[in-house]
């Protein structure tokens, strides 16, 4: 395995590569494409952090633990609260921060504050050919020239290898709460959960989980205002609820669909349109699912091989197969969008050799 | 500013290029007449000025498909265009060129309030995008000055910004999706009414690419509820330092205003003069406003309040009411317009790390004297984005000129301090000769790759955001390739 110590010795590797390089931070993800490894966990330290300016700087290579670690000194977060991918995948190895960012990883407060692409700011890395290449910055608000830096979040590695990242994060609650709602089906708690969303009480993360039959409301900020809102948004749903104090840990766990896996299903992440969700459900096939994002991320488990896409058929959004095999990881592009992105991957990597195939 | 010279075998083929458009587009779409073109010869950087060689305007994507295989098989440049309120000449056109205004497409497509989003065509206004869904409590969040003139189209080409962007991000954080037109007429869908990308993140390097990667005819926005309530509190300070500092204390304390506005002593007493909103005279004035219930903005406030006495404020002056809210507001809603009554004035956009702030205003204001020019700053101070107004005469020879240097130096600075050249106005053309300040020829040469591989034969806007020398032989193979 290759691992350099340096954005010079990185890029070297790359040119005097002669074969596909598989790309990966602390390899927790999943993502196993063919070719050398080539990781990023050496290329590691946190370069620059102001709290004042809600800005952090560090190498690509750098885990996630020391980043959160340093952030909770100064009582601040990563807030889209990526999610940790070990429990899931029963994996080990250590999470990075470069990893998060080229599969713009996010948790439940997306829906809320954004994806991990939203607080990226600046990146280096290195092309298929051996390039250092920089983009953005580390400041919040930046349209000098055009955005790679969103191109190469969620790009994973194939149109280069992430070196440095600058990114913006946010001050930590006072406190959070979680309303929990009992007993609706999953149309019901979809569109209580849309209800809570179109009000002004600020929920920060929407989840149903039909095998509990229990639907969550988390509300963060200033301890009166929190209880303020959790009141309010008991008053406008109704039903049956409980208040659940033990919300940090409550969303830990959810974050990281703990709970969910088994030893041999397939594992999928559908993103739809929320009200689309419950149809999608009941087309789909799955033996067991979750509901992420008020309804707009579906995580579906499935007998092995089952052929999802097929079976959802059309509808607006993607399936991302999270762990199987003989099915494609992404969806299949359409003619316009590929052309493109087979353009992009001929002009970043012309060798086709980082992660090659793992995109299209 | 340097433009490219215009090309004379387009300019010979100008009567065939206006039939041909004229077979696709209605004929009070096609404008061709010199008298009329000349309606098109600038946005709202005034200081440059060339009329269009055409300028048309489709009402659908069909309609704008059609005009761009047109040009791509003429191997005409298009120059899109929403409301033409650019501050950095980004819809500027070449005399051989077709303007491209999407005003005429302005329909609501679809509002989905289940699913919070709203689709548009791109030549509706800012402002209208929320006012079509505001009955029902809801707004669409980013929010430029301009915002009651301003297209879609121009707010994605140039991913704008606003002051409350703090909280609630800019143009590119609140776009789920795009149809968008390529140079050779194809029409393509990225994103949607769902949360993020299924491959490569391609709206996210469309939106902030100046009109120059395809031509967006519609859009999927988020939008959001309403809070209950916002207020504002207004701070003097006697020092830019100690403003700066209260800032980042702000922040630190976890209290995440949705604006932080930032006005010195010059835009103050500008400000006074013209709207007299009863500001303090003194070095540095800050605006912190909040949302929420009114319990909990009183709460925030005093929070704030408590954090801004620890820095010896000059005035502390909380906001009860809509009315005194509006009275906070009112000096630094007119600072443009302040200045405006002084001089002519042109205004940067640069962002600086916000721990630089004391440093770089020191800096502007050593330079404003060697430069003899007078310059006053207003600011998003929270994430950082400054607007420097440098007062000139145009009328004046050579004044402009002395002015543009000004704020190239301020730029220079800016990037110096770890910042950018532009926050949210765009490089257009008044910026793009001082790229090589903040990218290495690397940098942009990967920049340009992707504007390769979306227009090979640079047709589109092509004039623009890269140094002219950069982008030269680029441009020089599309007119060779006739």
């Amino acid at each position: 395995m290759y691992t350099p110590s340096t954005e010079a010795e990185l890029a070297e590797i790359i040119r005097d590569a002669d074969g596909p390089l598989a790309v990966r931070g602390g390899g927790t993800r999943g993502i196993d494409a063919t070719g050398a490894p080539l990781s990023t966990s050496n290329l590691s330290g946190i370069t620059l952090y102001e709290p004042g300016a809600m800005t952090v700087v560090a190498q690509a290579g750098t885990p996630v633990s020391k980043i959160e670690e340093k952030l909770a000194a100064e009582n601040q977060r990563l807030a889209f609260e990526p999610m940790d991918h070990r429990t899931l995948l029963g994996k080990t190895g250590e999470p990075t921060i470069g990893g998060v960012m080229a599969a713009n990883i996010s948790g439940p407060r997306r829906i809320s504050v954004g994806a991990a692409r939203d607080f990226l700011l600046g990146v280096r890395y290195v092309d298929g050919m051996g390039s250092i290449v920089k983009n953005g910055g580390r400041v919040m608000k930046n349209v000098t020239g055009y955005d790679l830096v969103k191109l190469m979040a969620g790009a994973h590695g194939t149109l280069g290898v992430l070196t440095e990242v600058s990114f913006k994060v946010l001050p930590c609650p006072e406190t959070e709460a979680t309303l929990v709602l009992h007993g609706l089906d999953e149309t019901s708690a979809i569109s209580a959960l849309a209800k809570a969303l179109g009000s002004p009480f600020e929920v920060s993360a929407a989840g149903h989980d039909p095998a509990e039959q229990q639907t969550l409301l988390r509300v963060e900020g200033f301890e009166d205002s929190v209880r303020y809102r959790i009141g309010a948004l008991q008053k406008l749903l109704g039903g049956e609820s409980t208040i659940e104090q033990e919300s940090k840990a409550l969303w830990a766990a959810w974050r990281d669909v703990a709970g969910f896996s088994n030893a041999t299903e397939d594992i999928w992440r559908v993103s739809c349109k929320p009200s689309d969700a419950p149809a999608l459900t009941a087309r789909s096939g799955a033996t067991a699912v979750r509901y992420d994002w008020a309804g707009g991320l579906i995580w579906m488990r499935a007998p092995t091989g089952h052929a999802l896409r097929a079976a959802l058929g059309r509808y607006e959004g993607h399936a991302t197969l999270i762990r199987g095999e003989g099915q494609a990881m992404f969806e299949p592009e359409t003619a316009g969008v590929g052309r493109i992105n087979a353009g992009l991957r001929a002009r970043f990597d012309p060798r086709g050799i980082l992660n090659k195939g793992l995109m299209g | 500013m340097e433009m490219p010279v215009p090309n004379p075998a387009v300019l010979s083929r100008k009567a065939r290029v206006v039939e041909r458009l004229s077979a696709v587009l209605p004929a009070d779409a096609v404008i061709h007449d010199e008298r009329e073109t000349r309606a098109y010869e600038c946005d709202a950087l005034t200081a440059y000025r060339c009329a269009p060689m055409v300028a048309v305007l489709p009402s659908n994507t069909e309609q704008v498909s059609a005009v761009l295989r047109i040009c791509h098989e003429e191997g005409v440049p298009v120059v899109p265009r929403g409301s033409g309120t650019s501050l950095a000449g980004g819809a500027l056109p070449t005399a051989d060129c077709v303007i491209l205004g999407v005003a005429r497409m302005n329909d609501v497509i679809e509002t989905d309030y289940e699913n919070r989003f709203i689709r548009v065509q791109t030549g509706r206004t800012n402002l209208s995008v929320t006012g079509a869904v505001e009955e029902e409590g809801f707004f669409y969040a980013p929010d430029p000055s301009s915002q009651l003139a301003c297209a879609i189209a121009g707010n994605i080409a140039m991913n704008s910004g606003g002051a409350h962007c703090l909280k609630y991000g800019v143009t590119t954080n609140n776009l789920m999706g795009v149809k968008m037109v390529l140079m050779d007429g194809e029409i393509v869908d990225i994103g949607g009414a769902y949360l993020d990308a299924g491959g490569l993140d391609l709206l996210g390097v469309i939106c902030g690419s100046e009109g120059q990667l395809g031509v967006v005819t519609e859009a999927t926005l988020r939008i959001l509820h309403k809070p209950e309530g916002a207020r504002p509190v207004l701070m003097g300070f006697d020092d830019n330092e100690v403003a700066g500092e209260c800032v980042s204390d702000i922040i630190k304390a976890g209290v995440l205003p949705v604006a932080i506005e930032f006005m010195d002593r010059p835009c103050i007493e500008a400000t006074e003069a013209f709207a007299k909103a009863g500001y303090p005279m003194c070095e540095a004035l800050l605006i912190v406003e909040v949302e929420g219930s009114d319990a909990e903005i009183d709460h925030q406030l005093d929070l704030i309040m408590d954090i801004a006495r620890r820095h010896n404020p000059v005035e502390l002056r909380q906001s009860k009411s809509p009315e005194e809210s509006a009275a906070i507001w009112l000096g630094r809603k007119s600072a443009f317009g302040a200045m405006g009554q002084i001089n002519d004035y042109m205004c940067l956009d640069g962002t600086i790390p916000v721990s630089s702030l004391p440093h770089v205003l020191r800096r502007i204001g050593e330079m404003s004297k060697e430069y003899g020019l007078k310059v006053g700053n207003v600011f998003h101070a929270g994430d950082g984005n400054m607007h420097p107004l440098i007062l000139f005469d145009a009328n004046k020879p050579g004044d402009l000129e002395l002015c543009e240097a000004f704020g190239a130096d301020i730029l220079k600075l800016c990037v110096e301090v770890g910042g950018c050249l532009t926050g949210e106005h765009g490089v257009g053309i008044e910026k793009r000769d001082l790229m090589h300040v903040q990218y290495a020829p690397a940098d942009l040469e990967a920049q340009m790759a992707v504007k390769d591989v979306f227009d090979p034969q640079w047709l589109l806007n092509p004039a623009k955001v890269f140094p002219l020398d950069a982008s030269d032989t680029r441009r020089q193979m599309a007119v060779a390739a006739e």
